[in-house]
C-alpha cells in the first residue's frame, strides 16, 4: 500500500521531474531579476543574466544567499511580490538582535501546505486521522505548516501549539488523536509523562509522529516510537524556504524527500561554494523553483548533510537528504531555537561585560538546556551575594531577549574559563546528537 | 572608623576556598575572622587579615578581591550584647547586610563585624548608643 498525496508528481520519474525543474527555474530567475533588486545586483555583479539560465544545471552561475543577506535585505529587500499580494509573514527565532522574515502569497501558502501535506500522507496519514499539532503557532512555521497540511489531507486537526503538556495529554486521550507533530524533545517529554502517570504506550491513539525543527538521532528515534506506540517520521524545512516540509520521510524512514518540483537542492563545499558530486558531504543550498513572494535563489542552509538518489522502495523519485550532520557554522539548535555564540556575545558587550564566556549546552531529561559562564570583571564584583545575583538574573533577561530562549547564566571569577591555544573554548555541546 | 574587610569572588568548585586560603597562608598572612557566602554557583569570602595589602596582592592572582569598609565593633560577651546592637541600628532603619563575630585573646571580649547599607551613619548611631566602634589601629592590636 503506497501512500501519496499528489500521486503523479511524487511518483514522477526523474526526467519528467528534471523536466518540470528546467521550464520553473528559467521563469523563477526572470522574476527574481525584474522583481529583487538586492539580487539582480549580485547577478550583475557576477556577469549573470537571465537569459544564461536555461536548466537546472545552469543554477551554478547564480550567485549565492545567505542569512547575512536575509539580514542586510530585511525586511522587505527580497520581497518580490507587492505586498498588497502577499498573505502571510513568518519569522525565524532571529539572530543578533534582527530577525529575518519571509511572505508568502496565497500560491505559496497552498504549495507549502501540499508539502507537508505529503509529508503527512507519506508517513501514512488519511483523512481519517485525528492530527495534533503541537508545534508553536505563530511566526514561527512549524504550527501553521503542519496545520495547513493537515487540512489539505483532510484530518481532523487539533492546533494544540506548544506548552502545557497535562492539557496536551488530556486531549490526546480524550480525543484520540493518532498523529501528532512536534519538536522530537517534546515527544520524548510527553511519552514519559504518560508513563510517569501510568499510561501504557498502547493506551493511546497515535499511530504516528511526524518530528522536526530540531537535529535528532536515531536513538531518539527508537525510543519515542517505544515509549508513544508509533512510528517517528522526519521533517525538514526552513523559514527561509518556507517552513517544514521542504523535505520528509517516506515509511522506508530512510532519509527525506526533498520535494524537488519546487525546491531544487545542491551540495556544496562550504569553504570554496564549489558544487559537489552526488553523494558527497557538504553544505545544503536550496533554490525555490516556484514561490512567489521570497523566492531565494540558492540559499545556503548551512546544514552538513548527503543527497541520495538511490532508488527508493517507496516509489518516489524525489532525491533523499540524510539528517543534517553538523552545521556549517557554529549555530547551535537548542529547544528547537538557532542560538549563536555572537548572539551572546552581543549581549555581553552591551551589558558592559568581557566577551570572555562559556557555552554549555546538554539535554537534560529530554529538554536541552543552555547554561553561559561569564568572566566576572574586577568593576562589576561587589561583597553582597544578592548583587551579583542581580547580574546573573539580569543578563539572564538580556539573553533571553535576544535568544528567545532562556539560559542559565553563571558568573565566574576572571581567567577562571579554559583557554586552549590562548583562546577560550566557547561551546561546549554535550548533547549526542550524532548517532 | 570603618575597618577594612577583603572580599573575594571564588568559584564554588572543590579546591577553590583551599586555593585561596593556602595563598594568605604562604605569606604568612594571619586570618583574624572570616566568613563565607555560599550560592550554587559562587561563593563570596570575607576576610579581616593582619596585613590587608600583603593579601590583597597574594589573592589578586586568584580572582576578584575588593576591600569593603566594614564596621567592628567591641561586645560583651554576655546575652543581650548582640541584641542591643541590632536594635538600635533597626531603630534607625539602618540595613545590616551580613554580619560576622570573633573573639578576641583578651578574657570576655567579641567582636562583631557589619556590613551596612550606610556605614558613616551607623557608626554614628552606634557612638550615641554607647557601643564603640575600631579603627584598622585598634583592630592590629587585636591580632
Amino acid at each position: 500500500m503506497k501512500n501519496y498525496y499528489q500521486k503523479e508528481i511524487e511518483t514522477a520519474s526523474r526526467e519528467e521531474i528534471l523536466a518540470i525543474q528546467n521550464e520553473k527555474i528559467v521563469k523563477q530567475v526572470r522574476h527574481v531579476y525584474d522583481h529583487v533588486a538586492y539580487y539582480r545586483k549580485l547577478m550583475d555583479e557576477k556577469g549573470v543574466k537571465p537569459e544564461d539560465i536555461r536548466s537546472v544545471e545552469d543554477i551554478k552561475k547564480l550567485p549565492f544567499l545567505s542569512k547575512a543577506d536575509l539580514r542586510d535585505a530585511y525586511p522587505y529587500g527580497l520581497l518580490a511580490k507587492p505586498l498588497s499580494e502577499c498573505v502571510r509573514i513568518h519569522s525565524t527565532s532571529g539572530t543578533t538582535g534582527k530577525r529575518v522574515v519571509a511572505f508568502y502569497t496565497q500560491h505559496d501558502i497552498d504549495l507549502w501546505n501540499d508539502c507537508t501535506a505529503r509529508a503527512i500522507v507519506a508517513a501514512g496519514g488519511t483523512k481519517e486521522d485525528v492530527v495534533q499539532v503541537c508545534y508553536g503557532y505563530g511566526l514561527f512555521t512549524g504550527g501553521a505548516g503542519l496545520d495547513g497540511g493537515s487540512h489539505k489531507v483532510g484530518c481532523l486537526t487539533l492546533p494544540m501549539s506548544t506548552g502545557s503538556t497535562e492539557r496536551q495529554i488530556q486531549f490526546m486521550m480524550d480525543l484520540n488523536a493518532t498523529i501528532i507533530c512536534c519538536t522530537p524533545s517534546y515527544a520524548a517529554y510527553i511519552g514519559e509523562t504518560l508513563a510517569e502517570k501510568g499510561y501504557k504506550p498502547e493506551d493511546n491513539k497515535l499511530r504516528i509522529g511526524i518530528f522536526g525543527a530540531e537535529p535528532w538521532t536515531e536513538e531518539m528515534r527508537r525510543n519515542i516510537q517505544k515509549s508513544l506506540g508509533i512510528k517517528a517520521y522526519d521533517i525538514y524545512g526552513l523559514t527561509e524556504t518556507s517552513g517544514p516540509g521542504v523535505a520528509f520521510e517516506c515509511e522506508e524512514q530512510h532519509g527525506m524527500h526533498i520535494n524537488e518540483d519546487h525546491f531544487y537542492a545542491e551540495i556544496i563545499d562550504p569553504d570554496t561554494g564549489e558544487v559537489l558530486p552526488e553523494g558527497s558531504k557538504g553544505e545544503l543550498v536550496f533554490t525555490a523553483l516556484d514561490k512567489e513572494a521570497f523566492p531565494l535563489l540558492r540559499y545556503r542552509t548551512k546544514d552538513i548533510c548527503v543527497l541520495s538518489r538511490e532508488k527508493c522502495s517507496c516509489g518516489r523519485n524525489f532525491v533523499r537528504m540524510s539528517k543534517p550532520m553538523g552545521r556549517s557554522d557554529d549555530m547551535m539548535i537548542i529547544r528547537g531555537v538557532n542560538v549563536f555564540p555572537s548572539q551572546i556575545e552581543t549581549v555581553l558587550l552591551n551589558e558592559g561585560y568581557t566577551p570572555n564566556y562559556q557555552i554549555l549546552v546538554d539535554r537534560v531529561n529530554n529538554t536541552d538546556t543552555l547554561d553561559i559562564n561569564v568572566e566576572l570583571s574586577p568593576e562589576h564584583f561587589s561583597d553582597k551575594v544578592s548583587d551579583i545575583q542581580k547580574r546573573e538574573r539580569g543578563l539572564e533577561t538580556a539573553m533571553r531577549g535576544m535568544l528567545g530562549i532562556g539560559p542559565k547564566v553563571h558568573l565566574v571569577p576572571p581567567k577562571s574559563i579554559q583557554r586552549s591555544e590562548g583562546k577560550a573554548v566557547r561551546v561546549i555541546d554535550k548533547r549526542k546528537l550524532h548517532d | 572608623m570603618a575597618i577594612t574587610q577583603l572580599s573575594v569572588f571564588l568559584e564554588n568548585k572543590p579546591g577553590q576556598l583551599a586555593a585561596a586560603v593556602k595563598l594568605i597562608s604562604d605569606g604568612g598572612v594571619n586570618i583574624r575572622a572570616l566568613s563565607l557566602a555560599d550560592t550554587r554557583d559562587f561563593g563570596i569570602l570575607r576576610l579581616i587579615v593582619s596585613d590587608v595589602a600583603k593579601a590583597k596582592a597574594l589573592l589578586m592572582e586568584k580572582s576578584i578581591v575588593t576591600e569593603t569598609p566594614v564596621i567592628a565593633v567591641k561586645m560583651e560577651d554576655e546575652a543581650g550584647a548582640l541584641n542591643r546592637i541590632l536594635q538600635s541600628l533597626q531603630e534607625e532603619r539602618i540595613n545590616v547586610e551580613y554580619l560576622y563575630a570573633f573573639t578576641g585573646a583578651a578574657e570576655f571580649s567579641a567582636y562583631t563585624v557589619l556590613r551596612v547599607d550606610d556605614a558613616a551613619h551607623a557608626e554614628l548611631v552606634l557612638k550615641n548608643a554607647g557601643v564603640a566602634t575600631l579603627s584598622d589601629g585598634e583592630l592590629m592590636q587585636l591580632l
